[in-house]
């Protein structure tokens, strides 16, 4: 049974950062020089946190399996960061920020943690602005910002449509320097394959360059992963196609717990898929719910019809009829599961019949062609490149859509897996966003967690370290985790089966998304537990990974990733099964109230369920971490 | 998910692909017939199909680089019938869709060229020669927890537009590989002008362009003759009016150190 102590500091919330930053331990800086961290990946939480860690003194080893830091998923964000900085004067403060964020997570994350995240939010913008980030600026040269995601303050920064992209420019500019300056070994193309412990600590990682397909070891005091979410179990998703989980599923079996892995938030306007070859989903601004009216027909026969050839007699305005007060714009997993039920009953539009109309032609009348133009121009364009057809003549077809996890590694206040020296960021973690994330707090999250919670937090844990103690990397332990690598390497390139891996990736994509998606049910979440432990099989049996491991062997990467992603589906199929509740992301469909909202069980699901590797073949131990609810009272989330 | 059945009219092209199984061993085209081309399918959407064919017959699939599939993160790089990114504008490789080609089409597909960008295996180069100029100089130093409030230094609209315009960059590389001279002068001037366009960034300006174009002349990229090829092949259409800017600050930078040394050192460990 793994111990979770989750380490909150007592006193006011408002206080307990400030009073944790002076309690905890620190390194004394000319001993810095002498640890050795290793952080795995570079995006947001990973870049900065590097960065940071570096100019402090700490000698710092980073590695990503992309071929530059700069080319991390983070870069596809979008709409923009929130922070708490109130320029706009509209009543915005830390603690409105804290409470937005707890009840959009549906009351299942952690009070502190998510004060801290709003706290340091401020100086996020701070230090962003003096990378020269390219925010958006007003006439008077101050920030601009804009309400995002239903939030009723402005308090979104944001640059045009590439906010992600800007933010991580700005961390790798950061990581750049140091990297120059000699504080960061960077190694590129190199895929982490293991994690390596110690008399119980994380001590190193096992490394594959996938330029030379050597494997090498690297010893440290500390190791941090930042590798980012893993929504691409369900293949089809908003991430990018290398995003994967082998990271932390690896960290994983090696003892570190699994928290929530069943909370994955779906977005609901997104492009739908067109066909079998399909590799991606694109995601369309949520903000066009502000303007368009989604609909589907009433009559199921009428799915293939051109939509103008619909009267309005004949269309189903579906959230305006469900949700008259909140309409098109309630939230997003609510819209999400309503596309969904319409799909079902056979009336989704679209040669696949999963999609929903998104119709702009009542704003068109109201604001003209212009001004519709001039507010979502580049969306319409993005939209006509993807499927040749005009938004300005025809209703879009979007549906829902794999758009982010909240579910990661277990970590204390710390950021500290129950692994003691392994630290886990960004969308690795678990810790910030409850049961479902608000638009614009991952990119806050991300850089909180590299610029400003570790590198205070990892001075507790390395202050216990005695210097130079690292151990060395020709320990029976490396040499073990490295053949553990080199082992499953010569496995999967000797099966020589059939089946290229994408089949694999795309049946269990299928399932996740048939049984484990926007509505799960008991005897759908049971299935797919049978289900894909065979696929799993037949995946080891005839999966065909041509070429060799000496070599760029992309079919060798990708197995390897859905060889993971199958493990961890079925983990989370577990999870959402165990979890007898409906709360944010996670929907089951016999915990609802009459109206189809969520119902949360708080007596017996308060909790953070973390999950804890038994061994192959057996099943994982479920550890509780109880959630007290202390400065905030849980309420139900309403949007009639 | 419903089976696929598609009104859409199918088509039959040939992919004429660059096969190189390293630097070292030599290369050739060889042809791969797709049928079934679906017009809304993606062009690398249909590199995983005959993947998966090749794959399924035992063969090597073609190594292709690629990752957001949204024209953001930089990562697809091929030359298609002799066009970074092929034929669309302000687009990357995986922006490019099969409605753009006709049934019979012969599709040739190579890797970018260029001297500093070497090849690691079939379409695939390795372009870690930008990330070697940025480190040199491509940041503002600002150690982690010394910035002042973010609006305590006002940054004029256009300049803040004008900055973004250039910082849009996502460091693919077309710009060298469509330069006759594999110049990699609009890669750089849109870092610099980026940087140098915000109040933050002036204390680093001169050191800054000395450094980048420096590391940039040693990383073997070739001269800037102002064919402006590079800005015709971009996915985000930066423009070459950086490259002027950047020329005036790199004279300005360097009629300034003639007088008084400037320090090209990375930025200190801080
Ligand atoms: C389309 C889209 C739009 C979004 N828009 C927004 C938005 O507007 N606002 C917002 O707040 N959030 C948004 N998000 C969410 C947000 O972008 C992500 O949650 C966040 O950027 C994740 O950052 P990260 O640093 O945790 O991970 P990532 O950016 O995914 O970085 C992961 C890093 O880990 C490395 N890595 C992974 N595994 C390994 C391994 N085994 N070995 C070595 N290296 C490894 C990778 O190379 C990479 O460097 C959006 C997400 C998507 C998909
Ligand atoms: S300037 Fe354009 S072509 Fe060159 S690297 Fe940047 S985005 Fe690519
Ligand atoms: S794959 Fe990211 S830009 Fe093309």
């Amino acid at each position: 049974m793994a111990k979770l102590d989750s380490r909150i500091p007592s006193g006011p919330l408002a206080d307990k950062w400030r009073k944790h930053k002076t309690d905890i331990k620190l390194v004394n800086p000319a001993n810095k020089r002498k640890y050795e961290v290793i952080v795995v990946g570079a995006g947001l939480a990973g870049s900065s946190a590097a960065a940071t860690l570096a100019e402090l003194g700490y000698r710092v080893k980073c590695f990503v399996f992309h071929d530059s830091p700069r080319r991390a998923h983070s870069i596809a964000a979008q709409g923009g960061i929130n922070a708490a900085k109130n320029y706009q004067n509209d009543g915005d403060s830390v603690h409105r920020l804290f409470y937005d964020t707890i009840k959009g997570g549906d009351y299942r994350a952690r009070e502190a943690n998510v004060h801290r995240l709003a706290e340091v939010s401020v100086n996020i913008i701070d230090q962003c602005a003096a990378q020269g980030v390219p925010f958006a600026r007003e006439y008077g040269g101050l920030l601009a910002n804009r309400s995002f995601g239903g939030a009723q303050v402005s308090r979104t920064f944001y640059a045009r449509g590439q906010t992600g992209q800007q933010l991580l420019l700005g961390a790798y500019s950061a990581l750049s320097r140091m990297v120059g300056a000699g504080g960061v070994e960077l190694h590129t193309h190199s895929e982490m394959l293991d994690l390596v412990l110690v008399d119980g600590h994380a001590k190193g990682v096992i490394i594959r360059n996938l330029l030379t397909g050597e494997v090498t070891r690297h010893a440290a005091d500390a190791v941090i992963l930042a590798t980012g979410g893993y929504g691409n179990v369900f293949n089809l998703s908003t991430y990018a196609r290398q995003s994967n989980a082998t990271a932390i599923w690896r960290a994983y079996k090696r003892g570190a717990c699994f928290a929530n892995p069943c909370y994955t938030q779906i977005h609901p306007t997104c492009i739908p898929v067109s066909g079998d070859y399909q590799s991606k989903l694109t995601l369309m601004s949520e903000s066009l719910r502000n303007d368009g009216r989604i609909w589907v027909p009433k009559k199921k026969e009428d799915r293939l019809k051109a939509p103008g050839d619909i009267p309005e007699a004949d269309r189903d305005y579906f959230l305006e009829r469900i949700y008259p007060s909140f309409g098109n714009l309630c939230p997003r997993d609510v819209a999400s599961r309503a596309a969904k039920r319409m799909c079902d009953e056979g009336r989704g539009v679209g040669e696949s019949g999963l999609g929903v109309y998104l119709d702009f032609s009542d704003a068109i009348k109201r604001l003209g062609e212009n001004g519709v133009r001039e507010r979502y121009g580049n969306l319409f364009d993005i939209y006509h490149e993807i499927t040749a057809e005009s938004a300005y003549q025809q209703p879009m077809r979007i549906f829902p859509a794999v758009h982010y996890t909240m579910g990661g590694l277990w970590v204390d206040y710390n950021l500290m897996s129950n692994i003691p020296g392994l630290f886990v960021l960004g969308e690795a973690n678990f810790s910030d966003h409850g049961a479902n994330r608000l638009g614009a707090s991952a990119l806050m999250q991300g850089l909180a967690d590299g610029y400003f919670v570790i590198p205070y937090t990892i001075g507790d844990y390395l202050a216990g370290q005695k210097p130079g103690s690292r151990p060395a990397a020709d320990r029976a332990e490396f040499r073990q985790a490295e053949e553990n690598v080199t082992g499953m390497t010569k496995r999967l390139l000797g099966i020589k089966g059939k089946e290229p891996v994408s089949h694999f990736h795309k049946r269990l994509g299928k399932l996740m998304w048939e049984y484990c998606g926007m509505a799960r049910t008991k005897a759908g979440l049971e299935t797919a537990l049978q289900k894909i432990p065979e696929l799993r099989e037949e995946f080891w049996a005839s999966v065909n990974v041509p070429g060799s491991a000496a070599t760029l062997n992309q079919s060798l990467e990708q197995a390897g990733r859905v060889a993971d992603f199958i493990e961890l589906g079925e983990l989370m199929c577990r999870d959402a099964l165990t979890r007898e509740e409906s709360c944010g992301g996670h929907f089951r469909e016999e915990h609802q109230y009459e109206d189809g909202e969520c119902k949360r069980d708080d007596q017996n699901f308060a909790h953070a369920a973390a999950w804890e590797y038994q061994g192959e073949g057996k099943t994982p131990l479920r550890n509780v971490e109880p959630l007290n609810y202390e400065f905030t009272k849980m309420s139900v989330r309403s949007y009639k | 998910m419903v089976a696929e059945k598609t009104s859409k009219k199918l088509f039959s092209v040939t992919l004429r692909v660059w096969r190189q199984a390293n630097a070292q061993s030599p290369g050739r085209f060889v042809d791969y017939p797709a049928t079934d081309v679906n017009p809304d399918m993606s062009f690398l959407e249909l590199l995983d199909v005959v993947n998966d064919g090749l794959t399924r017959k035992g063969d090597e699939p073609v190594a292709f680089a690629h990752d957001c599939r949204e024209g953001i993160c930089g990562t697809c790089s091929c030359t298609i019938n002799g066009k970074p990114h092929g034929p669309g504008h302000g687009i990357a490789t995986c922006q490019l869709y099969m409605r753009t080609f006709k049934d019979g089409d012969v599709i040739i597909v190579e890797p970018f060229r260029a001297r500093a960008f070497p090849l690691v295996k079939d379409l695939v180069v390795d372009r870690s020669a930008f990330d070697k100029i940025q480190q040199a100089g491509g940041f503002i130093s600002v150690r982690t927890g010394a910035a002042p409030d973010a609006n305590s230094i006002p940054v004029p609209k256009a300049d803040a537009d004008l900055a973004m315009d250039a910082a849009t960059c996502i460091g693919c590389g077309a710009c060298v590989a469509a330069c006759k001279n594999s110049s990699a002068m609009l890669f750089v001037a849109a870092k610099v002008s980026h940087l140098g366009l915000m109040p933050q960034g002036q204390p680093e300006r001169d050191r800054r362009v000395l450094a980048m174009v420096r590391t940039m002349d040693d990383a073997g990229f070739g001269n800037c003759t102002n064919q402006y090829e590079c800005s015709a092949a971009c996915p985000k259409l930066i423009s070459h009016d950086f490259i002027a800017r950047m020329n005036r600050d790199y004279l300005a930078a360097s009629v300034k150190s003639a007088f008084q040394p400037v320090s090209l050192g990375g930025g200190g460990a801080g």
